[in-house]
């Protein structure tokens, strides 16, 4: 299981320069909401963006984590 | 049998296809559910996949796609992305848009 600040870390770890957000949507621990700042997604369609979210939390996706709904943005 | 050959298949025989937990009638998760009421808001027939008829189909859509979560949507045999990108497309225009284009066709 995952705890929203272990979320972050791994975010945070390939977004180092950007801005990053975590919650727990359903209070258990496998539905994310996060939102993520980084010029990395800087000429990137919104596919690419969310394919490098995806990447940062690696296989978690799909089992300690259900769901990661995602938000991205450029500075 | 399911694999991503059938997969592709559906995506390119249908203008536009959704991949996801449940039916548009009685979705089985949160996401799908949102992705369907967007395909119903743009006013077009689509075809859609319940992941859960069958324990194949979410491995051959991820092969097919490269994409790791459900929903999935396509127009015109193109990903279009998961619940957040198509509800984000939708909310500034640019799915309607894109769709009104393609069943113009």
């Amino acid at each position: 299981m995952l705890s929203v600040s272990d979320v972050k870390n791994l975010l945070t770890k390939h977004f180092p320069e950007g801005d990053v957000n975590v919650v727990d949507l359903t209070g258990t621990s496998d539905h994310f909401g996060v939102q993520v700042v980084s010029q990395k997604f800087e000429g990137l369609s919104l596919i690419e963006q969310h394919k490098l979210v995806h990447a940062a939390v690696g296989d978690y996706l799909t089992n300690e984590i259900h769901a990661l709904e995602i938000k991205t943005k450029t500075p | 049998m399911w694999n991503k050959e059938r997969v592709a298949e559906i995506v390119n025989g249908n203008k536009l296809v959704v991949f996801a937990k449940g039916t548009p009638e009685q979705p089985q998760c949160g996401f799908s559910a949102r992705a369907y009421t967007v395909l119903e808001m743009l006013g077009h027939p689509f075809e859609s996949v319940n992941i859960f008829e069958d324990p194949e189909i979410r491995p051959s859509l991820v092969e097919f796609s490269q994409w790791p979560t459900t929903p999935q949507v396509f127009l015109n045999g193109e990903f279009i992305g998961g619940s957040d990108v198509v509800l984000e497309m939708f909310e500034k225009g640019e799915l309607k848009t894109k769709a009104d284009a393609a069943f113009a066709q």
